[in-house]
């Protein structure tokens, strides 16, 4: 078209429009949230701008007729292993606004991913197999600090338990949903989830935004969380969960804090939060109380008085360089679990720069984590939760097998509910419903249904966990924990089979 | 328990309706002077312009009075009641005993007194007789004087117009349609018809009708001037049949008084339709307001607490809806405020270029009445404002009068008590 | 009975329940055929109809009301209430297009037809098991089930 700015024509996307099938209902014009489709009253037809087009595939998914296919640019640069498009675009957009480039989501780089490098075993002959539909199958999975050894007394009634064992998360099945703010993403999707959590038996995160009162009796399976901003953390709020979490990163953009535009902020979001209506919201990069580990132990200590005990107290950390040290000091300091966030985990908003290049993955952070933790006898004392990129079950017992005791999914649980990372989530105009509070946009998200879908996500994922572990020969999610010699890896060199802790495929 | 009900208009349906909610095996009887089962009054006018057939001018199909057990006696007439007695007598003579009786008479159409008006081709328009007749005498005749430019009038006028015959309108008001428009609207309708070809005459009012030999020869009008005819149809209103119920000793006024639950002043005596006198939904007191509608709910109404589901009537709303010649019309509440009253405030729109006109009546801050010309798309809206009485706050009623009126304007916890009862959980 | 009840709290307003509708109450059963000739051609148009206000938007269509105001208003016996399955059946073979019922329900939920001078009045999808409307949309904001009303 005549009149754009130069860099505006290498857009990523091509609508293409099959002219036969389109009726011009106009579901598309007015689904399209960035404008690409409009009714043009002249031609009597609706038409598109490609410019504009972010991907996120909304149009295709409800057109009717099927008339519309959204498809990459096919336009290429002249080849280059180096100079790839996605930084020549990128040096385009900078050159023209000057500002850092945002992105959401997890990171999309091409690093390895190792649970694709993992294969689990079976039994055959010598060990049988279990077929969970015939016989037990326990996935109930604790989370919080285990005793090293049981003490037992003798009563009148037979024997009893003498050890005190601390608070615990009761799961039913290992995995739970991940942080994700009120503000980040909108209230319909925190009912969805702790609809879904309640009905399932597992838990949710309330992520750093607060918990609205009207969500407190599904407080048996929330962990509230307590981040840099201290955002909607009050007595109430320590006391609504049964969980705590301190956190302290985020695998998407360790190091750095968060920022939650003003125009996001509306009136529950204000409210929930404590935070002015239509005023910023900053996550600082660090919390300004903590700069050691004695510090951390000090605020997992105020918060397990504020809750007096009843509940565990975990701390969140992205996988760092370091992460496995970090991991014992943060156990050291008294967390009832640490969860370590890998590099691909999502988020609303980052600077690409930084999601795309700080951190580890969690694969290896987690196998260091877990083995650190074994080698000081100190694993026992809490439990770790895995999270950043989980995609499907078999990488759930994949982690398992390498140390974790359950996984946090953030991103899968958004994919459950429509999204398809077409990674705008810091516009607010997210086409799907999901990271938006305008009221036009959110209310795209029914409770009803997104709740249905994330469990049902959920059971299906706890049915395929128990189909490898019984073809593992294995009855209960305990026995894999930490069982590295489920495992085997394919392509992999001596240092990474060596921080995996897993022999390779045929060894 | 036994009904018996008097007459076969829509309200004698609703009751036959209405009673069967609740009671399925009473005896119901109905006698009626008519020659056919319940049909629809106003098809009339279609019959007479030869867009429907008899056909289908039943209301309900062949087999309703046998599924709902119903004893029709048709062609006949009840003479006198006795209250006391709780007995019904026919012209014939015939005794049919009641627990519960309807009067649903309906109207008589007035006759004013006007020379000439005794003798041959002076016509009624309110029965399919009537229509029948005028359809017959219609291929005889070149030229009809409707006298009475309401409703009745009009489509008896038009009708007669399309089946060939010239036709001319005399209205004593300054406008057709007084009752249920405003000058404005009336002008339109007025416009309308005298393009197709009619000829109105407003502010005069028809004096005497000229016969020669017997034979109608014109009318000749307060104001002098004398218009030809073959036919005249006469249709200046109706009034209650009430002569039965009176001669019974039930109280009437302008028609038969009945309360909330339509109840007449004697017990076991219930009346509905145009020959009661029945609570309104916007003014005080009881109203006898003859149209359709409200007959059919005064039955059904009636019908039920005659089978002793003690239902409330709420009220009636006037209210038409009436074509002419692709023009469509709809009137509804209260549409001509008294002048000085400053309660009331008044909007009207005209759209000359589009031929459309829309009229609200507000009274205080509720909409009480809307008429609509042209465009009438938003009439079942606005009838909701007037009927639940929504407050309206300056930028709802500008909505309103912009022709934009909508259900999300509701009130939030109205809204869900009738589309999502339990409805909306915890959102947004 | 089973009622269609529209939840405005999570209505979209894609509008793919008109198309739906319309698709359904369609000679050819076919959503590119039903607009691209019936629509046209023969005024077919939808029972159901979205309206907006803002962020605020609900798809609308008959409620088949225990005490249908256009049953009352109908001259012609083209409305009548069925108190067996409770709907509020409309015949138009019998229709004379006289726009009571249109005036006269308060919830505006009777249309004119484009071209016929008859009118257009949610059946529910007689014939279907679950109304085209509810199945097509997108997210559950129209939902056919029991409510306990008459």
């Amino acid at each position: 078209m005549a009149f754009t700015p130069i860099g505006k024509k290498y857009h990523d996307f091509q609508v293409v429009r099959d002219k036969d099938a389109c009726i011009n209902c106009q579901v598309c014009v007015r689904q399209c949230s960035y404008g690409v489709h409009t009714f043009d009253e002249n031609r009597k037809c609706v038409v598109h701008d490609n410019s504009k087009c972010i991907g996120c595939h909304r149009c295709e998914a409800l057109c009717p007729t099927d008339a519309l296919l959204i498809q990459e640019k096919a336009s290429d640069f002249k080849a280059n292993a180096c100079w790839r498009p996605e930084f020549i675009k990128y040096i385009y957009k900078q050159a023209e606004t000057g500002g850092v480039l945002l992105t959401g989501m997890g990171s999309p780089v091409n690093i390895p991913v190792y649970w694709d490098r993992l294969l689990l075993d079976a039994s055959q002959v010598t060990n049988p197999s279990i077929d969970p539909l015939r016989e037990p199958m326990e996935l109930t999975t604790f989370i919080g600090a285990k005793p090293d050894a049981l003490a037992f007394e003798q009563t009148p009634d037979g024997p009893k338990l003498a050890t005190k064992i601390g608070p615990q998360l009761r799961l039913k099945s290992p995995i739970m949903f991940s942080a994700m703010s009120f503000g980040s993403i909108n209230f319909n999707l925190h009912i969805a989830m702790a609809r879904a959590a309640t009905e399932l038996g597992i838990f949710y995160n309330t992520g750093e935004g607060g918990l609205h009162p009207s969500l407190y009796k599904y407080g048996a399976n929330t962990i509230v969380q307590v981040a840099s901003g201290r955002f909607g953390v009050h007595r109430d709020y320590l006391n609504a969960g049964g969980g705590i979490e301190i956190k302290v990163g985020q695998g998407a953009k360790p190091g750095i804090g968060g920022h939650l535009p003003g125009e996001k902020i509306n009136a529950k979001v204000s409210e929930t939060r404590m935070v002015p209506l239509g005023s910023d919201a900053i996550s600082p990069a660090p919390h300004h109380d903590i700069y050691s580990i004695e510090d951390l132990l000090q605020l997992i200590f105020a918060l397990k008085e504020a809750s007096q005990y009843r509940v565990p107290v975990g701390v969140k950390i992205a996988a760092v360089h370091n992460v496995a040290a970090i991991a014992s000091g943060i156990v050291r300091a008294g967390a009832d679990y640490v969860a370590i966030d890998g590099m691909r985990g999502g988020t609303g908003a980052a600077p690409g720069m930084i999601r795309d290049n700080v951190g580890i993955p969690i694969e290896l952070a987690l196998a260091a984590v877990d083995q650190r933790l074994r080698d000081e006898g100190i694993r026992g004392q809490a439990s770790v939760i895995a999270a950043g990129g989980i995609r499907c079950s078999a990488d759930v017992v994949k982690a398992i097998a390498l140390g974790a005791d359950a996984v946090y999914i953030g991103t899968a649980a958004l994919l459950a509910v429509g999204c398809t990372l077409c990674a705008r989530c810091y516009t607010g105009k997210c086409p799907w419903g999901i990271a938006t509070n305008d009221p036009s946009l959110a209310k795209r998200q029914n409770p009803d249904k997104a709740a249905k879908q994330m469990a049902n996500l959920i059971r299906a994922w706890s049915h395929e966990i128990e189909e490898m572990l019984g073809g593992m020969g294995l009855n209960s999610i305990e026995s894999l924990r930490g069982n590295r010699d489920k495992l085997r890896a394919v392509g992999l060199s001596q240092t990474e089979l060596d921080i995996l802790g897993v022999r390779h495929a045929g060894a | 328990m036994k009904y018996l009900i008097i007459g076969n208009g829509v309200a004698s349906l609703g009751a036959i309706e209405g009673i069967r909610l609740t009671d399925q095996d009473g005896a119901i009887t109905v006698v009626s002077d008519e020659p056919v089962p319940t049909y629809g009054r106003p098809l009339i006018s279609y019959l007479l312009a030869g867009k429907i057939g008899k056909d289908r001018l039943a209301l309900r199909d062949e087999a309703f009075y046998a599924a709902n057990k119903v004893e029709l006696k048709l062609n006949a007439k009840v003479a006198a009641i006795d209250v006391k007695a709780r007995t019904a007598t026919t012209g014939a003579g015939e005794i049919l005993p009641y627990d519960r009786l309807l009067i649903a008479t309906g109207g008589v159409p007035f006759r004013p007194p006007m020379a000439g008006l005794e003798g041959e081709g002076v016509y009624s328009f309110t029965t399919f007789a009537h229509a029948e007749a005028l359809a017959e005498a219609a291929a005889e005749v070149k030229k009809a004087v409707v006298v009475g430019g309401g409703l009745i009038g009009l489509k008896a006028a038009e009708s007669l117009f399309d089946r060939g015959v010239a036709v001319s309108i005399v209205e004593l008001a300054p406008r057709v349609l007084s009752a249920a428009f405003d000058d404005k609207a009336g002008a339109i309708v007025s416009e309308r018809l005298g393009k197709i070809g009619l000829k109105v005459f407003c502010n005069v009012s028809a004096k005497e009708i000229r016969r020669e030999n017997g034979k109608i020869k014109g009318v000749l009008l307060s104001d002098g001037t004398f218009l030809e005819a073959d036919i005249v149809v006469v249709a200046i209103g109706v009034v209650p049949a009430c002569a039965l119920a009176k001669d019974a000793g039930v109280t009437v006024d302008r028609g038969i008084l009945v309360d909330e639950h339509l109840a007449a002043s004697e017990a076991g005596v219930y009346a509905a339709g145009d020959v009661a006198q029945a609570p309104d939904m916007l003014t005080e007191g009881a109203r006898v307001v003859p149209i359709w509608p409200n007959a059919y709910n005064q039955g059904y109404y009636a019908g039920k607490n005659m089978a002793g589901d003690a239902a409330s009537y709420r009220g009636g709303l006037a209210m038409n809806a009436i074509s002419f010649y692709g023009l469509a019309t709809t009137s509804v509440g209260l549409v001509n405020p008294p002048a000085d009253d400053p309660r009331f405030e008044v909007c009207d729109i005209v759209n000359a270029e589009a031929g459309t006109y829309r009229k609200l009546v507000f009274q205080d801050d509720r909409l009480v009445g809307c008429v609509l010309l042209g465009d009438i798309d938003g009439a079942g809206l606005y009838t909701g404002f007037i009927r639940f009485k929504f407050p309206l706050d300056a930028e709802a009623k500008q909505k309103l009068i912009d022709g934009a009126p909508s259900i999300l304007m509701w009130p939030e916890n109205f809204f869900d008590a009738n589309w999502n009862p339990v409805g909306a959980k915890e959102t947004v | 009975m089973k009622k269609v009840y529209p939840n405005k709290e999570v209505c979209i307003g894609c509008h793919l329940c008109e198309v739906a509708c319309l698709t359904a109450h369609s000679k050819s059963r076919d959503v590119v055929i039903a607009y691209k000739q019936e629509k046209d051609a023969l005024g077919l148009s939808p029972c159901k109809t979205v309206v907006h206000a803002g962020p605020a938007c609900v798809a609308l269509s008959c409620r088949h009301c225990e005490e249908p105001a256009c049953v009352a208003a109908c001259i012609s016996g083209a409305l009548t209430k069925n108190r067996e399955t409770g709907r509020t059946e409309y015949d138009e073979g019998k229709c004379v297009g006289c726009w009571s019922c249109l005036m006269a329900c308060p919830f505006g939920s009777i249309r004119r037809h484009p071209i016929k001078e008859k009118i257009v009045k949610c059946d529910l999808c007689a014939g279907r098991d679950i109304p085209a409307c509810v199945e097509a949309c997108p997210n559950w904001a129209l939902v056919y089930e029991e409510r306990g009303e008459k």
